[in-house]
């Protein structure tokens, strides 16, 4: 059964659909309304460093906080039975289901001024906090809907840690903490970068989760590429400015990820 | 290793879930709201249910949804399982050439390739005259679709004995029916995983569709879009809540049927070792 020609849809595929549209933002990029070859879309960037900034600065705390929570609720659940581990990964799982923009819609009802996080507060007599709308509220969003994906990869990776190893440092004379910083945390590196991006790429980049709980305070590489293309600022050749820079932000952390993974399939696990 | 985590690990983990449920929990509430406000209720009712099945707008982006989804799942499937068995048995260099192209609208951000593809049919529809719509909307779904597919099922190739589909071949099975009958059975449960991802990635993307399917059509996750920017109608909660029972209801009838099944066939092994002890004592 050795063939190759069952792939050749699947490459065309590719070729028009995946490798052309990254070209095209190429050629937008440096282009200008005229078709003739300019730099001037990235003359103006002082807005976009500015946007830069923020957002870096956002996706990495959400980032930060995501690897601070899943890294132990993996390493917890990965010490459990077998059924209680299949359950809760369907429930990790299970909130895909409902939409993401809806989700975050929830939380606004959440986090207002009046919501219920502040009438629980009052209940208690504490003073209301003002959440919604602040860069606080942006982070809990990225949090909440990327919080998964820094979850699955860490677990898979520890699950399938192989068992003789922990015995072997045991055996060795390493006790608990040592066993888990020189070997466990070591083996389970590539699930937590693979986390990382699967987190961090998306937080950069969103433009719904800013707009619903920023209120327009905090304004995203997202929002900027978005009013480029459908909002009202229309400009793509701009807009593929903004891109292609974030694709070489993107490009720059697949690089460093592919010296830690195993390369061919490090990426994702699902 | 079993059952030993100390309770912070407990609470940790229950905490986790709390957080992850807690914004569904108040969806669910506020569906069988009375009033339309969605932080102060007024009493229990099933109004927005019977509003829903009236609302014409609502029901069509469900369906579009539903049948963008299934048919961009049903076709990377199909595309996907061949580029696997094509991949499996290119040479290192190639292969490894095309599972980088391959892993670039995973780890790429959405927005990028939704503005990349939007240029592709912008472009494209220019030329040849058609215009954004559900054709670019599906296409742009199966594009993301496949390399879900793909990782999914390479691992299952690697795992299968590569004299088996000669073996078939040798005792007299043609290429085809040696592909049905011996390979698809040991590459099944990777195709369906690949099917299943595929499935729930298409539900719930947003941000590709915002750019490919243009204003004629409309996903589910779009007109909630649409509708952040005044009120979501809690129409979409009750709509969102049946989705939600039904996926839950589905899993845990899949899951029980397992459980039950590796239970039995636990018992059964039981049986046999016990039969095999008596056997051998006498």
């Amino acid at each position: 059964m050795k063939t190759k020609t069952p792939a050749i849809p699947y490459v065309v595929w590719m070729a028009v659909f995946v490798v052309v549209p990254l070209l095209l933002i190429v050629v937008y990029a440096f282009t200008n309304y005229d078709g003739k070859f300019t730099l001037e879309n990235f003359t103006n960037l002082d807005v976009f460093l500015q946007v830069c900034g923020n957002s870096l600065y956002l996706a990495a705390v959400a980032t930060a906080i995501c690897l601070l929570i899943a890294y132990p609720f993996a390493y917890f659940l990965a010490q459990t039975g077998p059924t209680t581990r299949k359950v809760a990964m369907l429930f990790i799982m299970l909130p895909m289901w409902m939409n993401f923009l809806l989700r975050t819609y929830a939380w606004m009802s959440i986090l207002e001024n009046h919501g219920f996080l502040n009438q629980l507060l009052a209940l208690v007599g504490i003073p209301p906090l003002h959440i919604i709308n602040t860069d606080a509220a942006v982070i809990l969003g990225m949090v909440y809907n990327f919080l998964p994906f820094m979850i699955l990869p860490i677990f898979s990776v520890i699950e399938k840690l192989d068992r003789r190893y922990i015995e072997a440092a045991q055996d060795l004379g390493a006790g608990k903490l040592q066993v888990f910083r020189r070997v466990i945390f070591p083996l389970s590196v590539p699930g937590v970068i693979s986390g990382i991006m699967m987190v961090f790429i998306p937080s950069i980049s969103t433009f719904a989760i800013s707009k619903l709980l920023g209120g327009g305070m905090s304004f995203l590489l997202g929002d900027l590429i978005e009013m480029q293309f459908l909002g009202s600022a229309y400009n793509p050749h701009l807009g593929s400015a903004i891109s292609l820079m974030m694709l070489l932000l993107v490009i720059i952390a697949m690089l460093i990820m592919n010296r830690f993974g195993d390369g061919e399939e490090g990426a994702v696990m699902m | 290793m079993q059952n030993k985590n100390p309770v912070i690990a407990k609470v940790l983990n229950v905490l986790v879930f709390l957080f992850l449920y807690l914004p569904i929990a108040v969806l669910i509430v506020f569906s069988f709201n009375d009033s339309k406000s969605r932080t102060v209720w007024s009493g229990f009712s099933l109004h927005w249910y019977q509003e829903l099945f009236q609302d014409e707008e609502i029901l069509s982006a469900f369906s579009t949804t539903l049948t963008v989804s299934v048919l961009a799942a049903l076709i990377a499937t199909v595309l996907g399982t061949a580029a696997a068995i094509g991949f499996h048995s290119m040479k290192r260099r190639p292969r490894h050439l095309l599972l980088t192209i391959n892993n670039i609208p995973m780890t790429n951000a959405d927005i990028i390739t939704g503005v990349s593809l939007m240029l592709l049919f912008v472009f494209t529809g220019n030329l040849l005259g058609f215009s954004l719509g559900f054709g670019t909307l599906l296409v742009a779904h199966i594009t993301f679709n496949i390399p879900y597919v793909v990782l999914a099922v390479l691992p299952k190739l690697r795992q299968l004995n590569p004299n088996l589909g000669e073996a078939a071949m040798d005792l007299g099975a043609t290429p085809w029916q040696a592909f049905w009958k011996v390979l698809m059975p040991e590459l099944r449960p990777g195709i369906l995983n690949g099917l299943l991802i595929a499935f729930t990635l298409s539900i719930d993307d947003f941000v590709i569709s915002y750019f490919t399917a243009g204003s004629e059509v409309a996903t589910l996750a779009m007109q909630i879009y649409a509708m952040t920017r005044k009120r979501i109608s809690p129409e979409v909660n009750a709509l969102s809540t049946i989705l939600f029972i039904t996926v839950l209801a589905l899993l845990l009838i899949v899951n029980f049927r397992e459980m039950h099944q590796t239970k039995q066939a636990e018992k059964r092994n039981k049986a046999l070792q016990k039969d095999g002890v008596k056997g051998g004592a006498k």
